[in-house]
């Protein structure tokens, strides 16, 4: 294949599993990233109180902190917490190095972001292990994300090395790093940089363990991407809380609107209609993603929102709607779900940029398309 | 990925055959398996597995990788769009 012209990659590189919608520039990777809900200003300091603290390690670069590799129970309840964006601001560690276990200058050091379902992820899985942990400012955004903020970066990890004097503190000069912070990070910068040789090891924490007991060899199945039914439904939660500002704005419009013309009764089931219409594109097509057809996400959402369109006149108390009305819904429900499904691409790891464009180019106006037919199927139900 | 498959024929990622040095670098970071090495040269084997993740650009130490990388969900384009056309969007022309 011939070709015509090499781009340099982006700096704002990678789709995000966080619904992120602000790319950054190397002006302002010091700043916290416009990436999901939005996060406090940095992690702070290390001191006594960073979660898990045992006691302090004295190193030639000063002292360091024993994190245990025990979750407790606070750190349970926060992490189901975050799931639901709740607390998620703060939901950050200080950026620095830990050690897990009892390490030495010979000890293996694995990076990973201050989100602190990151770093509860990662110290919990190097349980009987004893490494350094040299976690990243990321502001409180997970691994993916900010790689592709640039966040979990080159920049940050040089200098993180550098201001917690990492050199001194390991007799090598190899850093352990997860495959899904490649997007931010460029190994041979850093080798050229800072001296240290970067490996990429797994994609979960959770083969960490098999990775560093396998001579720091990664197996096929350590790269391997998944997106499991759990691993779906996990990411749920935070995205209907998102949809939740949007919803309850246009949702209100709406019932007033119907409230004023037709009275609360026909106004509350369209608020009905339309709260199922999200649901079913945030999370009913999410979740039946590989079952549904076809690989077009909007294409995915407009099916369910079709099906719940349907199941949606036999619901116990439904009114017998005019046929006019019955169609207008018909049009704009699919319309809300396809755009939800299609906003789920930005939670997926395996939906290329160049493809969401295009599907949202073909998409989008037909969505508008389907909600104009309804608008006016509605205003013509009204008047016959 | 396996169970998953998004559009064809869309993945922007190209590989200059002429610049690689066949290190291998492409191949550890890429979770979806796009390339592999025939002898000392990587080649594109699979680019409709391309999620445009743009790690292989970033750590090809020969610039010899290329990818159009970046937001790819509908409301960060969305966004995008808007902030071409200098339109500030409800959240200040940040988040949502």
């Amino acid at each position: 294949m011939k070709i015509r012209e090499i781009r340099p990659v982006t700096k704002e590189a990678a789709g995000n599993s966080c619904g992120c919608n602000q790319t950054s520039t190397n002006a302002n990777l010091d700043k916290p990233p416009c990436c999901g809900p939005a996060t406090c200003t940095g992690g702070g300091e290390i001191d006594e109180n960073v979660p898990g603290f045992q006691q302090w390690l004295e190193t030639p670069a000063g002292r360091v902190p024993q994190i245990a590799s025990e979750l407790r129970l606070a750190d349970r309840i926060g992490g189901c917490k975050a799931r639901w964006g709740i607390g998620r601001m703060h939901y950050i560690v200080p950026a620095g190095l830990y050690a897990v276990g009892a390490p030495d200058g010979d000890s293996q050091v694995v990076v990973t972001a201050n989100f602190k379902m990151s770093y509860d992820l990662v110290r919990r899985s190097l349980a009987g292990k004893d490494v350094w942990l040299l976690v990243l400012e990321t502001f409180g955004v997970n691994v993916w994300c900010a790689a592709g903020k640039g966040t979990f970066g080159t920049d940050e990890l040089v200098r993180r090395i550098d201001a917690s004097g990492l050199g001194r503190v390991v007799t090598h000069r190899r850093l352990i790093l997860p495959i899904l912070g490649a997007p931010g990070v460029a190994a041979h910068e850093v080798k050229r940089r800072s001296g240290f040789a970067i490996s990429y090891a797994t994609i979960r924490a959770a083969d960490l363990p098999a990775y560093l007991d396998n001579s720091l060899q990664t197996t096929p199945a350590m790269r391997e991407l998944t997106f499991s039914l759990y691993e779906r439904l996990v990411l749920i939660p935070v995205e209907v809380v998102m949809a939740l500002k949007p919803t309850a704005i246009i949702g209100g419009v709406l019932f007033l609107a119907a409230a004023l013309l037709s009275g609360v009764s026909t106004a509350s089931w369209l608020l009905i209609a339309y709260m199922g219409a999200v649901f079913s594109g945030v999370a009913i097509a999410p979740l039946l993603l590989p079952w549904l057809p076809g690989p077009s996400f909007a294409g995915k959402g407009a099916m369910v929102g079709l099906v719940w369109s349907a199941v949606y006149q036999f619901l116990p108390g439904a009114p017998s709607w005019h046929g006019v009305a019955v169609a207008s819904l018909f049009f704009a429900l699919p319309a809300v779900s396809a755009f939800y499904t299609l906003n789920f691409t930005g939670c997926t790891t395996y939906t290329s940029r160049t493809g969401v464009k295009k599907e949202m180019r073909l998409a989008m106006p037909v969505m508008g398309g389907a909600i104009v037919v309804s608008a006016l199927l509605c205003v013509a139900g009204f008047f016959f | 990925m396996k169970g998953f498959r998004y559009l064809r024929n869309v993945a922007t990622v190209e590989l200059v055959e002429s610049r690689c040095t066949g290190c291998g670098r492409c191949l550890e970071v890429c979770p979806h398996e796009v390339f592999q090495l025939a002898g000392h040269k990587a080649w594109i084997a699979d680019r409709d597995a391309c999620m445009e993740c743009g790690a292989c650009a970033r750590n090809c130490p020969t610039s010899a990788i290329a990818v159009d990388a970046g937001v790819g969900c509908a409301s960060g384009l969305i966004n995008e769009w808007l902030r071409e056309r200098n339109i500030r969007g409800a959240g200040g022309g940040c988040c949502s």
